[in-house]
């Protein structure tokens, strides 16, 4: 145990020494999260529109007033002519065009029946429905108030819709996209600089040196994994810090429980970073292989998209994406509140994965040639 | 028991053959030398020696510990300096030796008498980082780092390589003192004039042992004579030298030549053999053989065969 506390001690020294470590572990987490949480969104907050309004009455002008009052819609531009309207989504200044034919009003109130057409950029998938969406809900508003203001005060509407958002009432995009970049930050910090610290003792040749001392293997994968591990738990503690302080991120679950599944989940992320060190023989190798995992495993996490409605051959395949468990347990505990008993599925997959890539990794770590 | 005694060992990296069945025997208590150019095997040797490299064929054991089997015994007998510069850059002179005295544990003080010589002459320096140290003063971190633990047998692979003159001086006066002390060193090194500081060496040439022994037997056993030529035109007269019908080698030596012949040469009849070829400024001059010429003479013959 001595022996493991020398080493520990040295890998401090060391990393406290270098220039340019100390700087990364503080900025790291502030400039990913300023900045990635501010960015990384879904919500559709301005969305451009231009209006054909050929009917230019009291009706077609309420409608627009209706876009108009929303905060997600920038109603700006106006044409007389569709085709014209066309080129503003062309040239990317207009994401929807919405064209209200002659005798729109006329339709509605004599026929009960009248036509609108959206013309909507769908470039981006995602937000081309989005798009849709807020604006079929904003015409169904518009729909019920004309129904009541016809039929008078009396008229109720047969089924009443009322939505209750669970455990982000506010659907604050934010709140749900912290949690995901703290992941990815803990992870970043821990698996790299746990693959990179190795592959570095083997190019300068420290490690030959190390190899002819009767140090035991499971001492030294033990000695490079503690250092790392704290530094990536403050890692977290200090993303927490930074969400609570700056953007109101709630904490729904226990502390507790929080950072014992993190300590867990990084057994398996070091371990993976000393697995592939264990394997490479330069920084430069190391870096690539690492990078083509971590970018799959970050794709495949579900911090953008939800890993359920992946096909089946990837979700299988997501077993072993160690980002995806992290990413759901963290959301879990933050925002819902969910305790050991409701992770316990995940805990219980991330011990067999940790003694899995220890393994590996102790066993692919030769003092022989 | 033997300090080390291979056997036979063979090893090569895909193609190229490292190794080619060395066999020999290191006696407790002395300094053995490994001695030969580069490529000749020296560093697969003492990796193999110290645990780090497996041979492909061959048993070698230190103080009868196998190399394979029972490398951890040897682990924690075993001194290592390897030819680069392995400790760490990042830490200062007493970081690292701390560190090394603590992996092995043990303190810096409880074997402080063995490095003291080594040691007080870095001492001012131990809170500079090692990375910053002159070369000279690395190899004394490093020597004193394989050192901290009073280890039985000591591995230098060419610790003098790249240091100055005076440091290398210094250095085998150190190993030495070490060996008085009661501890075996295996030390490998391409310069030929330290061979005569070991108590025995093994001379080897691209993975073959061309002899064992002690470098007053193995210049004992130089079978011709020897002059040393010189002339104006150096080039040249290796040329002509090897032209002459007694020569059986002719090598640089220095600003001289250094001539080989089968029996003894009346110093007149080379001169004139000289001056006919045109050469100015002569001086022939019969000389002992040095472990270098040895080493030549060795190397030809192996080459003839």
């Amino acid at each position: 145990m001595r022996t493991i506390g020398f080493l520990i001690q040295k890998e401090f020294i060391q990393i406290f020494r270098n220039k340019t470590m100390l700087p990364l572990i503080f900025a790291l987490p502030i400039v990913q999260l300023v900045i990635l949480v501010n960015a990384a969104t879904l919500e559709m907050k301005k969305i451009d529109m231009t209006v054909v309004d050929k009917d230019m009455t009291s009706t077609s002008r309420q409608m627009i007033q209706k876009f108009d009052g929303s905060p997600f819609y920038q109603v700006d531009k106006a044409n007389f002519s569709v085709k014209k309207a066309e080129a503003d989504l062309k040239d990317n200044s207009s994401d929807i065009v919405v064209n209200i034919p002659q005798g729109f009003e006329k339709n509605l109130l004599g026929e009960k029946e009248a036509d609108v057409q959206f013309l909507i950029n769908a470039i981006n998938g995602t937000a081309a429905g989005l798009i849709n969406a807020y604006t079929t809900s904003i015409i169904s508003d518009f729909n019920d108030k004309i129904l009541v203001d016809q039929l008078g005060k009396e008229f109720e509407l047969p089924v009443e819709i009322n939505s209750r958002y669970f455990f982000n009432s506010q659907l604050d995009y934010n709140i749900y996209m912290l949690p995901g970049i703290l992941v990815i930050l803990v992870t970043i910090i821990g698996m790299f600089l746990t693959a990179l610290n190795i592959v570095r003792e083997k190019e300068l040749g420290t490690i030959e040196q190390l190899n002819v001392t009767p140090i035991q293997k499971y001492q030294f994968i033990i000695r490079k994994m503690i250092p790392f591990m704290i530094i990536a738990l403050f890692e977290l503690a200090f993303g927490l810090v930074i969400g609570h302080l700056f953007f109101n991120l709630p904490m729904e679950g226990s502390y507790a429980v929080l950072f014992l599944f993190t300590l867990i989940y990084l057994l398996v992320a070091l371990g993976f970073g000393l697995f592939l060190s264990a394997i490479s023989n330069s920084q430069q190798q190391v870096m690539f292989v690492m990078f083509f995992f971590m970018l799959t495993f970050i794709l495949m996490s579900g911090i953008f998209t939800p890993t359920e409605s992946m096909p089946d051959w990837a979700q299988t395949i997501n077993v072993i994406n160690p980002f995806m468990y992290f990413m759901k347990v963290i959301r879990m505990i933050i925002l819902k509140g969910s305790g050991l008993a409701d992770i316990q599925h995940e805990i219980f997959s991330m011990l067999i994965y940790a003694v899995i890539i220890l393994s590996l990794a102790i066993w692919r770590y030769r003092k022989v040639a | 028991m033997k300090a080390a005694e291979i056997h036979n060992i063979h090893k090569s990296y895909d193609e190229v053959k490292a190794l080619g069945g060395i066999s020999m025997q290191v006696e407790k208590g002395e300094i053995f030398g490994l001695i030969g150019p580069d490529g000749a095997g020296k560093t697969s040797l003492i990796r193999i020696l110290t645990t780090l490299l497996y041979p492909d064929q061959g048993q070698a054991s230190i103080f009868g510990m196998d190399t394979i089997r029972d490398f951890k015994g040897i682990r924690k007998i075993a001194g290592y300096m390897p030819g680069r510069f392995s400790l760490y850059q990042d830490l200062s002179v007493e970081e690292n030796l701390n560190f090394y005295a603590s992996i092995f544990g043990t303190t810096v003080s409880e074997n402080y008498h063995l490095i003291k010589d080594i040691y007080q002459q870095i001492e001012p320096f131990k809170k500079r980082l090692a990375g910053r140290l002159s070369g000279g003063m690395k190899q004394k971190l490093a020597l004193s780092c394989a050192l901290i633990h009073k280890p039985d047998i000591l591995f230098l692979d060419e610790p003098t390589t790249g240091v100055d003159a005076v440091s290398r001086k210094e250095f085998w006066e150190i190993l030495k003192n070490l060996e008085e002390v009661g501890i075996t060193i295996i030390v490998s090194t391409p310069y030929m004039d330290e061979a005569e500081l070991c108590d025995r060496v093994a001379l080897m040439q691209e993975g073959q042992l061309l002899d064992v022994d002690t470098p007053a037997n193995i210049i004992g056993k130089y079978d011709h004579e020897l002059y040393a030529v010189e002339s104006r035109e150096l080039h040249q007269l290796i040329k002509d030298l090897r032209s002459f019908d007694k020569t059986v080698s002719a090598f640089p030596f220095g600003d001289t030549v250094h001539l080989a012949t089968q029996e003894k040469l009346r110093r007149k009849e080379l001169q004139k053999f000289l001056e006919e070829k045109g050469h100015e400024g002569i001086a022939v001059q019969s000389i002992e053989p040095g472990i270098e010429d040895c080493f030549m003479n060795l190397m030809r013959k192996q080459n003839d065969e």
